[in-house]
């Protein structure tokens, strides 16, 4: 069995145990929460009062197993049941909705700032004592700031104060989303604030991480054996020490992965970015249980799919795991 | 007497006076700086409630009082419906930092325990419990903790604690069973085990202590976590919005529009007191990292031969997974972690 093929059936195994557990928590928590969706949409139809005790587990619905049968084979086809704010809309065309956003935007700017963080690891760390060293703690105070607060900030300074960019949305009012010039470059000038500030919030933390590995690897023998040999620096630095030190480096992104995105979907909310963020601050604020549920598998299967990514370019990268993964 | 007699008291005690002030010369400034940010902080959250002017919940009704921006009597300003910013801010750190230490103690406690038990089980049970870390890691807490608190009817301090720990002690586990697979095979703990030492005993006299610093860096770590994930759970709506935390402050500076009123005052200073919060508990990590590994210190204590700087050489202990002989079914299950790539061939 290939590593590739190893690794999926442990995400499957992941995915498993978040859908089992996402099965439970409604039936294992105290108090009715039917009744407090209730409380809130009290003109809610009958067929939405039956589709919600089913996914709650209240009622006389059938044995936990059977329950969990169909809970499973609803999922598999992407069934996430009626959303209860916006009745009748099933949740899945909600998330259809405002998952592409949230991918493109959180996804672009992770990467962005995945490897302009590494770059900078590296000089940092060749440079080990240079200025880039001594910036570091101006650095750890920008990831130490909450992603969402930063984007207040920065709203307030460069939309509120000074008109530079727009406050919020995903694109301007009065446009129709579409494959047309005007809405891409609406989109994207809507989106250059949330991107910078997932890009500026979380770059210290990969920084700061590749240019430990860094300097770890470049007391390798290998590495003064290069410079010895009389190699120009540009090479050693990239081909010889930051080649080596990037493994570890990626297989930290894939456990960071879920952080990041995290951090983003709260930051959304500030910029009423019509993502996925936004759309669970709705869910939780109008208790609308199966919404917040769909998210939750939704982002989990995000960080999955991209975890899975992660591995197979480790796997493309690194000469020894590629061996390994073929001989395996 | 006691002059000529070797072993005395006096001189150790006073060999531990001198290393005090000696110790706290030697830590790298990083480590100084993130001690005292944090201090005051802790300090701000002791004697914050007892000393703040007013209730944080009391709502002036006067309507000069709404959203006006810091002067005298008030001096971090006051909110939209006359609330006084600075005792919020004051209860709020206090709340948070309780929570995010009892999150510390609880998840830390949580992950030395299915660390220790891991790497001393061996064998299955130990790719079964590193199985169940690994998935643990790779599912996103943030939203599960949504889904959790948005179902809990009581969302008090004590409910959020508990759900915070219950998915915080991952990270925790797999440094401590790294760690305790690397200390377990060492000289002094197969002495203990000759001397007819039990179990439990040699992990708590033993194999513990020698990994207080790794206890105590995963146990910074989980408070910063802690923190961050509570200011965001609050920021979003799903934990308890009538008690004053850092998170709750920016939840109704938001919903009522602080930003779009211009009322900087009263968005600010929660979020900056959470950012120092955060860099004093990072620079304090990194502190730590750097006291336990030379190489990562600032060029200051490298020393600069012929306009070189060289570095400290002693190699830098690094966590490695100790390969070890493993049977076909835990061989298997082995095998779907990332680090099977890390393996040597024999193994298998």
């Amino acid at each position: 069995m290939s590593f590739i093929f190893r690794r999926l059936v442990f995400y499957l195994v992941a995915a498993w145990v978040a859908l089992t557990i996402n099965f439970f928590i409604p039936r294992a928590m105290p108090g009715n929460a039917v009744q407090s969706v209730m409380a809130k949409f009290p003109n809610l139809q009958p067929s939405a009062y039956k589709a919600l005790e089913a996914l709650l587990g209240v009622g006389h619905p059938g044995s936990i197993w059977s329950q969990y049968i169909s809970y499973l084979n609803d999922i598999f086809h992407f069934n996430f049941g009626t959303d209860v704010s916006q009745y009748p809309a099933p949740v899945s065309s909600l998330l259809a909705q405002t998952l592409p956003w949230t991918i493109i935007l959180v996804g672009t700017a992770t990467v962005i700032a995945f490897v302009i963080g590494t770059f900078l690891g590296i000089l940092a760390g060749w440079r080990h004592g240079g200025w880039l060293d001594r910036v570091l703690p101006a650095l750890m105070f920008l990831q130490a700031i909450p992603y969402f607060f930063f984007a207040l900030i920065l709203v307030e300074f460069l939309a509120i104060k000074t008109h530079v960019f727009p406050t919020g949305q995903g694109y301007a009012n009065g446009l129709i989303p579409g494959w047309h010039g005007d809405f891409i470059s609406s989109a994207i000038y809507h989106s250059l604030l949330p991107a910078f500030t997932i890009v500026a919030t979380s770059i210290a933390g990969w920084m700061l991480q590749m240019r430990n590995v860094m300097i770890t690897t470049i007391g390798e023998d290998y590495v003064i054996a290069a410079q010895a040999k009389g190699l120009p620096s540009r090479r050693v630095i990239f081909t010889y020490a930051a080649r080596n030190a990037l493994l570890p480096q990626l297989q930290g992104f894939g456990l960071a992965i879920g952080f990041v995105i995290s951090g983003a979907l709260v930051m959304e909310i500030v910029f009423s970015y019509p993502g996925i963020g936004l759309l669970l601050l709705n869910a939780v604020t109008s208790n609308d249980y199966p919404l917040m549920q769909a998210i939750f598998l939704v982002i989990t299967f995000a960080v999955l799919i991209a975890n899975l990514v992660v591995d197979m370019i480790v796997v493309f990268a690194d000469p020894r795991a590629r061996t390994r993964a073929a001989t395996a | 007497m006691t002059a000529v007699l070797p072993i005395s008291a006096e001189p150790a005690a006073l060999a531990t006076e001198d290393a005090r002030p000696g110790r706290w010369r030697r830590m790298p400034t990083k480590a100084k700086v993130g001690a005292v940010l944090l201090g005051v902080f802790v300090l701000a959250g002791i004697i914050g409630p007892l000393v703040a002017p007013y209730d944080p919940s009391f709502q002036n009704p006067s309507p000069a009082l709404s959203l006006h921006a810091p002067y005298g009597a008030h001096l971090l300003g006051t909110t939209q419906s006359g609330q006084d910013v600075l005792s919020q801010l004051l209860s709020g750190i206090r709340l948070t930092l309780e929570l995010a230490f009892f999150v510390g103690l609880v998840a830390t406690a949580l992950s030395v325990v299915v660390g220790v038990t891991s790497a001393f089980l061996g064998g299955v049970w130990d790719e079964v419990l590193s199985l169940l870390t690994n998935v643990f890691l790779v599912i996103p807490a943030l939203p599960l903790l949504i889904v959790l608190l948005g179902y809990l009817q009581d969302k008090g301090q004590t409910a959020t604690i508990l759900v915070l720990s219950f998915l915080s002690w991952p990270w925790g586990a797999r440094v401590v069973r790294a760690q305790t697979l690397a200390i377990r095979n060492r000289d002094f703990v197969a002495a203990a085990r000759e001397t007819g030492e039990k179990t439990g005993r040699i992990i708590i006299w033993e194999i513990v202590p020698n990994e207080v610093s790794l206890i105590a860096a995963s146990f910074v770590n989980t408070v910063l976590y802690a923190i961050g994930a509570s200011v965001a759970l609050a920021f979003i709506g799903v934990t308890d919005l009538n008690s004053w935390s850092l998170g709750t402050m920016l939840y109704w500076a938001q919903s009522q529009q602080a930003l779009q009123l211009g009322a900087w005052w009263w968005f600010v200073p929660p979020g900056l007191a959470v950012a120092l919060i955060g860099t004093g508990l990072v620079l304090l990590n990194t502190g730590i990292d750097e006291l336990g590994n030379p190489r990562l210190r600032d060029a200051t204590s490298a020393s600069r031969i012929a306009g070189r700087w060289l570095k400290p050489a002693d190699p830098t202990p690094v966590l490695a997974e100790i390969s070890q002989p493993r049977g076909r079914l835990t061989g298997f299950l082995h095998s779907f972690s990332r680090s099977s790539l890390l393996d040597d061939g024999e193994s298998r």
